[in-house]
């Protein structure tokens, strides 16, 4: 049966062949517009993916909302305790606090990634619990102790410090903590020791920066034995108030608020007293950038850039960097007679 | 069709490059706008834009080395605008550290600028650019004659590796994304030489 196609078009219907074919072209033509520009842009923030270090989650932290992730469930492990703390404490500044989403989404962790956001996004993978610290070396009561037991050794209390990047930022951070002094005294250094050095954890598996060899792995850090007895000096195992986020340096971590923030060593697993100054990790990078005593200085520059001025996250304008990070008054008698140019 | 002038065959090409170039720029003030660039705003645009430069210099620096060994003529239809681009976004970037950054401090940036490798080679780096974006014009071809232009815009080499330069210079430790960049531009470069190179032999034999 042949099928009924209804009457034939008009003539006057039919459009012209050259309109036609026009017309063709200028759809052709729109597309091909659309899929080059797509593609161009496109392109372009694909090679600029890297340098997006803002676009961290703005909220969380790694341990909640990357549970089930490459690390395995996260939920299936030993909850750490809730913290009790103190407040109030009167070396707590008054300043504008940091928000919780800046402090968590704007870190130098290398051991997850080297731009700002990679710990947020990539810290899911460390195993905060179970932990232990061993504590070793000059010290009359070497130890391995439990994280959870080491929390208990010192009442906790909540110290908001200002946080100075030798990058020229800075943050206002309520750490919660207790003395680095009270560790120290409770595990009695012998006579020989003078310094503290502090290792963080080695496990490319739930670090995954590790597998490359950006620094010379594992971090670590030191303070003179004087500083570390320093009643600023803390070791902290959370801020605003919670356990530390994975990306802050779960689940201890070193503050010592009038030197650079690098001093800060995450994810502490040994802490060793010793006789002679220890090595540390950016110091070893680069010896010319970095001291070992990196007190925050506006007077001595970072050789690639000025320390005279920093910029507090939130802040549109810069202001001025304060010496040692405006705790001169508790601290500066600590390196009296030494030349600050010299042990930068 | 019916026309004299010869048929362009892509009569898309330049403004669908021209808007997609303005992505970056567009995503950074949307997300500026909607608070998105992170907790360091201004680090982050700053970032993005002088990347963004660069990526520019190199992809105009690459248009003549693919007519080369692919023998594509479209690239060089998009060489000005992807070199105006690419100062264009020199540009923003230098504002945005000279405004937004020093909040146009005088005294701290020439400290700067004079004091720190980083800061002058980046300048450099942008001041380069300036003469090559006057002469961009095929007035400006015909005025200085070919052969003059075209040695003049050599710079475009000087001005991107510099370019590498600051970017390595401007990182703490990892130089991955800076070096990859310096191996293209030292590519596209050894590409050109070894044509002419060929060339010259070619002539004398």
């Amino acid at each position: 049966m042949k099928p009924d196609l209804g009457q034939d078009p008009a003539s006057s219907e039919i459009t012209p062949e050259n309109l036609y074919l026009r017309r063709r072209e200028f759809i052709k033509n729109g597309l091909l517009f659309a899929a080059t520009s797509a593609g161009v842009a496109g392109g372009l923030l694909w090679l600029l993916k890297g340098q997006r270090g803002g676009r961290g989650k703005p909220s969380g932290t790694a341990g909640t909302d990357r549970a089930g992730g490459p690390g395995g469930a996260i939920g299936a492990q030993t909850e750490p305790p809730a913290l009790e703390f103190s407040t109030h404490s009167p070396v707590s500044t008054s300043e504008t606090m940091t928000p919780l989403a800046d402090v968590t989404s704007y870190n130098n962790f290398y051991e997850f990634g080297t731009e700002k956001g990679d710990p947020a996004a990539n810290a899911g993978t460390l195993r905060p619990r179970p932990w232990t610290v061993a504590i070793e070396g000059e010290v009359k009561r070497p130890q391995v102790v439990d994280i959870d037991q080491l929390v208990r050794w010192s009442p906790l209390e909540e110290r908001i410090y200002r946080m100075r990047c030798v990058e020229a930022w800075s943050m206002v951070i309520p750490w919660i903590g207790f003395p680095l002094r009270d560790l120290v005294a409770r595990v009695e250094p012998t006579s020989k020791a003078r310094y503290v050095a502090f290792t963080t954890l080695l496990d490319p598996v739930q670090m995954p920066g590790q597998r490359r060899a950006v620094l010379d792995w594992p971090y670590v850090e030191g303070l003179r034995l004087d500083e570390a007895m320093h009643p600023l000096a803390l070791l902290a195992v959370g801020l605003y108030g919670k356990v530390l986020p994975n990306q802050n340096g779960a689940p201890l971590r070193l503050v010592t608020p009038w030197k650079y923030g690098f001093k800060g060593i995450k994810s502490i697993v040994k802490i060793r007293f010793t006789a002679a100054q220890p090595p540390t990790t950016w110091n070893l990078a680069a010896p010319d950038e970095y001291g070992f005593y990196a007190n925050v200085n506006p007077a001595v520059d970072h050789p690639r850039w000025s320390q005279a001025t920093e910029r507090r996250i939130g802040d549109l304008r810069r202001r001025p960097t304060l010496p040692f990070n405006g705790y001169a008054d508790q601290v500066a008698g600590l390196y009296s007679g030494m030349d600050l140019r010299r042990f930068f | 069709m019916g026309s004299a002038a010869p048929h362009d065959r892509r009569p898309w090409l330049k403004p669908a490059v021209f808007t997609g170039a303005l992505a970056p720029l567009a995503v950074i003030v949307a997300e500026a706008a909607l608070g998105r660039l992170g907790a360091n705003p201004i680090a982050e645009a700053l970032n993005r834009l002088g990347l963004t430069a660069l990526i520019f210099l190199v992809a105009a620096l690459a248009c003549t080395p693919l007519r080369t060994l692919f023998g594509w003529t479209w690239p060089i239809r998009l060489r000005r605008m992807l070199g105006l681009f690419g100062f264009f976004y020199a540009l923003l970037h230098l504002s945005t550290y000279v405004g937004l950054d020093q909040a146009f401090d005088a005294h701290a940036i020439f400290a700067d600028i004079t004091k720190r490798r980083f800061i002058y080679i980046g300048f450099a780096a942008f001041v380069t650019l300036i003469p090559l974006a006057v002469t961009s014009t095929a007035a400006s071809v015909r005025r200085l004659g070919f052969v003059r232009w075209k040695r003049l815009h050599r710079l475009a080499y000087v001005a991107a590796a510099l370019g590498v330069i600051h970017f390595g210079l401007r990182v703490k430790k990892d130089l991955r994304e800076p070096i990859l960049y310096g191996v293209v531009l030292g590519a596209l470069l050894l590409a050109r030489v070894g044509v002419q190179l060929r060339t010259r032999w070619l002539k004398q034999t």
